[in-house]
């Protein structure tokens, strides 16, 4: 049985500017263990649906229109407010994309670290305490009592992000949502960050939603690929067969824009004109006006991810017709 | 931390010099001097003889000279409006009334400024943003000497319910508080309100939300002590504002305090007089700054360690 599984969710902003739909039916499962990776433009969606499933879109502007989010059998998007909270940051926890503002700076990381064990599982002082010595050691912070006492400003990016995994995996939860989790950080630090993540995931067995726009970091860690474009699902896959093979024009545009795909001294690709106006209503594909394969069918069809081959997803027409090569 | 505090201390020394010398000149160059307003002329054998007893006929430099030697002895001289009491003695018996009004003041701006402000905050654009603000913008608009009376014709006049003016029994204290407090409480809820949104839109606040805190510990815990911040920063302002804006109110309900002492000394050319109460202002002023530099620092640990 799936850890979680999203059926046809969508989530709208209302705005003065019209309706956002950020989220447009989107269905997906997370299974125990695994590491999912959602990858996607800027502003195709995947932390509106993070957070739609850790119930902090601010609303209003934003709404949840349809859907389902099933977590071990509860519906996160209809439980109360008080199930909710027993669930996120015990049994889901989210890291954020910018260490930097992520921690409270008027608060010692050390209240900040032990805050989910003493209220999701009334641990004394003393033993929350200890745990939180430990859990700065998990992720491979040095001189750990002391540094409880210190505050955000301390600490570099990277420990910082260090900090967060420590406290959003101190009630060791079954999944774990990464929001970008190393994009505000440099290259060699982000390495790190991913492997550690990777490390306690083994250790732990927990499940990962991994959002980035990186697809290398994808090839990296993830086990299964969500591509995202303009609020929909457009490709899954395992990523042995997406990167394989991939089966969206999108997912094979986003490959080309890779700065390792690119050839010597050739200028680096980049997918030709602007993600769709989320606000106006779209119809058929909605990748179809940049994309490069696309036939008249493809603004009017009927648009459904489908299976075209074992494992792997596309929403696609072509795809699924078998016209690509 | 200790050395901050004795540093901002050392360096209000030469303000206070400062502060003395321009007071001591500029008083002195305003037109009139003491002893000649009143109802009947002085005759001028007399008014000699005043001049003579008060060191006004001394050159101007000796004047100063004899005065900061008296100052630095805590000697604010005798008053030259009210001789029956030296003007260090008239500050004494007047101050603490002031000062507890400019008290009772603070906590009203506080306790309905916060509680305007919060509320506020946390449903921007709704009824309960809208109405605590309309409120806010009004009580910043109405001045007090229109506050005052306006209160007392409700309160005192109409419902009866409290003294129209005096300061003996705790029911006269009210008005003169309400009056001299709603104008804060509104800046403070403004200020309040724009500290708490600005808090609750950061990103560490979603983190907080993440770990499945309930809304209230988010609030206490993690926003407040960020979002007061413009609160504590008007502190000082505020509270000197209090102090020394609170003749307007002293004089509206007979409180018998330094402000209204004040206003008498300058109104009679009383030099002495004017000068202790201004200088006691200006003490007053360096504290509260100081005071507010301190609980900024110990609040924000950036400028704590900074
Ligand atoms: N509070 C909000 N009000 C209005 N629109 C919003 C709000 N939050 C997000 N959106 C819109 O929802 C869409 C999806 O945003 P989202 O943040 O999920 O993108 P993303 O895929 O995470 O992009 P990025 O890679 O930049 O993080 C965007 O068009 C964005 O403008
Ligand atoms: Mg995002």
């Amino acid at each position: 049985m799936p850890l979680l599984k999203v059926d046809d969710l969508r989530t709208y902003f209302h705005t003065r500017e019209g309706v956002v739909r950020a989220v447009d039916g989107v269905s997906f499962q997370v299974e125990p263990g695994e590491t999912l990776g959602i990858v996607g433009e800027s502003g195709s969606g995947k932390s509106v649906t993070n957070l739609t499933l850790m119930g902090l879109v601010p609303m209003p502007p934003g709404r949840v229109e349809s859907g389902t989010a099933r977590f071990n059998g509860v519906d996160l998007l209809r439980c109360s407010r008080a199930e909710h909270r027993a669930i996120r940051g015990k049994r889901i926890s989210m890291i954020f994309q910018d260490p930097m503002t992520a921690l409270n700076p008027y608060m010692r990381v050390g209240r900040q670290i032990v805050e989910p064990l003493l209220i999701h599982e009334r641990c004394s002082g003393k033993e929350a305490r200890e745990r939180a010595v430990r859990a700065l050691e998990t992720v491979g912070i040095q001189d750990a009592p002391r540094r409880l006492l210190d505050y955000p400003h301390q600490f570099s990016g990277g420990m910082r992000q260090r900090v967060m995994i420590a406290m959003a995996l101190i009630t060791r939860p079954q999944l774990l949502i990464a929001d970008e989790p190393t994009t505000a950080l440099d290259v060699t630090v982000q390495a790190q960050i991913l492997e550690l993540i990777k490390q306690i995931q083994s250790e732990m067995g927990m499940a990962v939603i991994l959002v980035t726009h990186d697809l290398g970091v994808i090839a990296e860690v993830c086990d299964r690929v969500l591509v995202m474009y303009a609020g929909r699902i457009v490709e899954a896959a395992t990523t042995r067969k997406l990167f394989q093979r991939p089966g969206h024009p999108y997912t094979r545009a986003l490959m080309a824009s890779l700065p390792a795909a690119r050839k010597k001294g050739e200028a680096l690709y980049s997918i030709k004109g602007m993600p769709p106006d989320l606000t106006q209503p779209i119809n058929g594909c909605p990748f179809a006006p940049r994309c490069e394969v696309a036939v008249p069918r493809c603004q009017s069809a009927a648009i459904a991810l489908r299976e075209f081959r074992e494992g792997h997803e596309t929403a696609c027409i072509r795809e699924q017709e078998g016209e690509l090569p | 931390m200790t050395k901050f505090i004795l540093r901002r201390l050392l360096s209000f020394i030469p303000v206070f010099f400062i502060i003395v010398t321009m007071l001591f000149f500029l008083i002195r160059i305003a037109p009139g001097g003491p002893f000649q307003g009143g109802e009947r002329a002085v005759p001028p054998e007399v008014l000699e003889k005043l001049r003579e007893t008060y060191n006004l006929n001394a050159p101007l430099y000796r004047q100063y000279v004899d005065y900061l030697v008296d100052l630095a002895q805590g000697d604010l001289g005798p008053s030259m409006y009210q001789p029956s009491r030296t003007v260090t003695e008239w500050v004494q018996l007047r101050f603490p009334v002031s000062l507890e009004l400019g008290f009772y003041a603070l906590l009203v701006a506080m306790t309905l400024g916060f509680l305007a402000g919060i509320t506020a905050a946390l449903r921007p654009n709704t009824i309960t943003d809208y109405v605590p603000m309309s409120f806010a913008m009004v009580g910043i608009c109405i001045p007090n000497f229109v506050l005052g009376p306006v209160l007392v014709l409700i309160f005192a006049l109409k419902l009866g319910w409290l003294p129209v003016a005096g300061w003996a029994d705790p029911l006269d204290k009210v008005l003169p508080s309400l009056t001299l407090g709603t104008a804060y409480a509104a800046y403070v809820a403004r200020l309040a309100r724009g500290g708490m949104f600005e808090v609750l839109a950061q990103d560490f606040i979603r983190t907080a939300r993440a770990k499945g805190l309930s809304e209230t510990r988010v609030i206490l815990r993690h926003a407040l002590r960020g979002g007061v911040q413009p609160v504590i920063a008007f502190l000082g302002p505020a509270a000197a504002g209090l102090l020394t804006g609170s003749f307007v109110v002293e004089q509206i309900f007979q409180v018998p305090g330094l402000g209204k002492q004040f206003v008498d000394a300058a109104f009679n050319r009383d030099y002495t007089m004017l000068m202790g109460a201004v200088l006691v202002y200006a003490v007053l002023i360096l504290c509260f700054n100081l005071v507010v530099d301190v609980i900024q620092a110990w609040l924000d640990p950036r400028v704590r360690y900074g």
